[in-house]
């Protein structure tokens, strides 16, 4: 049976500096310093037993890629169970481990939160006029790229080889849902006006199938091998191919679907007749034709559309639903995500402009559409181009997504209380709440473990292998009833809700 | 639930001219005006939307694109 489909959103923002003279690590860091400044204590990212270079295909390539630790930089844990940290020259942030997609999508709206509020606290820092501005897009439009990065928990009995062939398809088709648009084209050797609009913003960039890398021949599907629990029962699947989306609805889709197709991969309830013939051309070319009629090449022989191989995987989930359960993605849940996919693909087939409020592609093209129309400007025209960067621009004066009616699954008061506090039913419980409670105890945090200093020698590690533990059902009681960390620390040691 | 609320606020406006059209026998000719008010009502909505963005987007265009440079990141 498919195992807890947790997920979580890394998204790495698109900066700019307006009258300060920044460069762009001191400004993400001071984006990270102004929130953190009032409301919340600095406890350190900690490093210990991170492998970004481990391979899922068997291969050991750490002492080939350099190592991706950058201890000087911010780099720190929040009271939500996310990490907020600089990460080359951009914010990241990355929601904490959420069990259900409706949690993600909240924790993703959260973070822009975050975003947010570090704005405003970093232009108040500036004074004079100076601001940074944070976008949560994926490209500059020359040629560079940034990403948002999705992560499942995964079976590792599943074999890798299978996982990669049948994950494929779907990461190449959903895009007629999941694409952010882009106005024009950056893949190597593109001419100005080739492309006039694409549905995604990142299909420029992928050159390879599969591999470890992440910042050059990015591909399709990425293999590091760096599951943060359990390594001998669980894979964590570092899906980078996926664009950063501004409308609700389209990231619970990207999660959410992908999540029931993962399952459906562990169930081995999906089939190889999907498998395409030519991934990397194939990602383009659905990118490249906003009409959605393009057909791409299968491995079978014959010729398939985005939106066929769509329906076609919503098909065998509604069959899989049926003879396995939803419980993977939970029921709830599982039921919204099947009748999403189907009103979305239903949309995109009869008449695209008819889910502008849900597609993040759609409502985009429609104002840039519109706007060219409305001032005659031909398609290369550069504000048609100022569009699609303002579209993703996160201050509320400014913002184009936040202004063309896309409709929202997340109560706005909910999005800020998540800035703060904990999904309860994942380790992230545990970790944000003995945050909240005991940060001054508290050396470091990541993924899979705390530090506590609680004044005696040595530093006590406390383990976090399990994604599902460490909730506020085992956890909440024994943390509410604990006055401070060093009580926590002996407690601990009799149980073992971690 | 906001998403059930919208959703049959939706469905509502889709369905009750047509129901209305059949009981009078003229359904075609409701059909298409329905149409028409309908593809008024988007036109104004994107009018309305345009308006903003000629008011709200970066005044120097041209610049902030060109200046638009971020470092390749992941």
């Amino acid at each position: 049976m498919a195992i807890p489909k947790v997920s979580g959103i890394e998204t790495e923002y698109g900066i700019v500096v307006r009258d300060a003279d920044l460069n762009a690590v001191t400004a993400s860091s001071m984006l990270i310093n102004a929130f953190l400044g009032r409301t919340q204590t600095k406890t350190a990212w900690d490093f210990f037993d991170e492998q970004p270079g481990n391979d899922a295909r068997g291969l050991l390539l750490n002492e080939i890629l350099a190592p991706e630790i950058e201890t000087h930089l911010v780099n720190t844990v929040l009271t939500n169970g996310a990490r907020y940290y600089v990460d080359h020259a951009h914010p990241e942030c990355s929601t904490p481990e959420c069990r259900t997609t409706t949690e993600t999508v909240l924790y993703d709206r959260a973070a822009e939160e975050i975003m947010r509020l570090s704005m405003e606290r970093a232009k108040a820092m500036l004074g004079n006029g100076g601001e940074i501005v944070v976008y949560k897009n994926n490209s500059d439009g020359k040629g560079n790229s940034y990403g948002c990065h999705e992560n499942f928990l995964v079976d590792r009995a599943v074999p890798f080889g299978r996982l990669v062939s049948q994950i494929t398809p779907h990461f190449v088709t959903r895009q007629v849902f999941t694409g952010a648009g882009k106005v024009g084209c950056e893949s190597p050797g593109s001419v100005p006006g080739d492309i006039a609009y694409q549905l995604s913003q990142r299909a420029d960039f992928f050159e390879e199938e599969v591999g470890l890398e992440t910042t050059l021949k990015r591909p399709i599907v990425n293999t590091r091998d760096e599951p943060h629990c359990d390594p001998s029962k669980y894979r964590r699947l570092h899906v980078i191919v996926g664009d950063a989306n501004m409308s609700e609805v389209a990231t619970f889709l990207k999660i959410g679907t992908t999540a029931i197709v993962l399952s459906m991969i562990e169930d081995d309830a999906i089939g190889d007749d999907l498998m395409l013939a030519h991934p990397v051309s194939a990602i383009r070319q659905v990118s490249n034709d906003p009409s959605l009629r393009a057909t791409v090449a299968m491995a079978n022989g014959k010729r398939m559309t985005a939106l066929e191989v769509q329906w076609q995987l919503l098909e065998r989930a509604r069959s899989w639903a049926d003879r396995f359960g939803l419980d993977s993605v939970t029921v709830d849940d599982g039921k919204l995500i099947l009748h999403e996919w189907e009103n979305v693909l239903t949309g995109l087939e009869s008449e695209p402009l008819s889910v502008a409020n849900v597609v993040d592609w759609v409502a985009k093209k429609r104002l840039v559409d519109g706007y060219a129309e409305r001032h005659s400007l031909a398609p290369t025209d550069v504000r048609l181009k100022a569009i699609d960067l303002q579209y993703s621009d996160l201050r509320p004066d400014r913002s184009l997504a936040t202004r063309c009616g896309l409709r929202t699954l997340v109560d706005p008061t909910d999005a800020l209380s998540a800035i703060e506090h904990p999904p309860t039913t994942t380790r992230a419980y545990f970790r944000g709440t003995c945050l909240l409670r005991f940060a001054p105890e508290i050396v470091a945090a990541n993924w899979d473990s705390i530090v506590f200093d609680v004044g005696r020698e040595p530093l006590r590690r406390v383990p976090m292998m399990e994604p599902l533990r460490g909730t506020k059902a085992l956890t909440g009681e024994l943390l509410s009833s604990c006055a401070n960390a060093a009580e926590l620390i002996a407690r601990l040691g009799d149980t073992n809700p971690t | 639930m906001v998403l059930g609320m919208a959703e049959r606020t939706k469905k509502q406006r889709v369905t009750n001219p047509r129901e209305a059209d059949k009981s009078n026998g003229t359904e075609q000719a409701s059909t298409s005006v329905a149409d028409t008010e309908k593809t008024d009502r988007l036109k104004a909505e994107l009018d309305g939307l345009l308006d903003e963005i000629d008011e709200v987007l970066e005044t120097n265009a041209e610049d902030f694109v060109k200046s638009y440079v971020q470092k390749g990141g992941e």
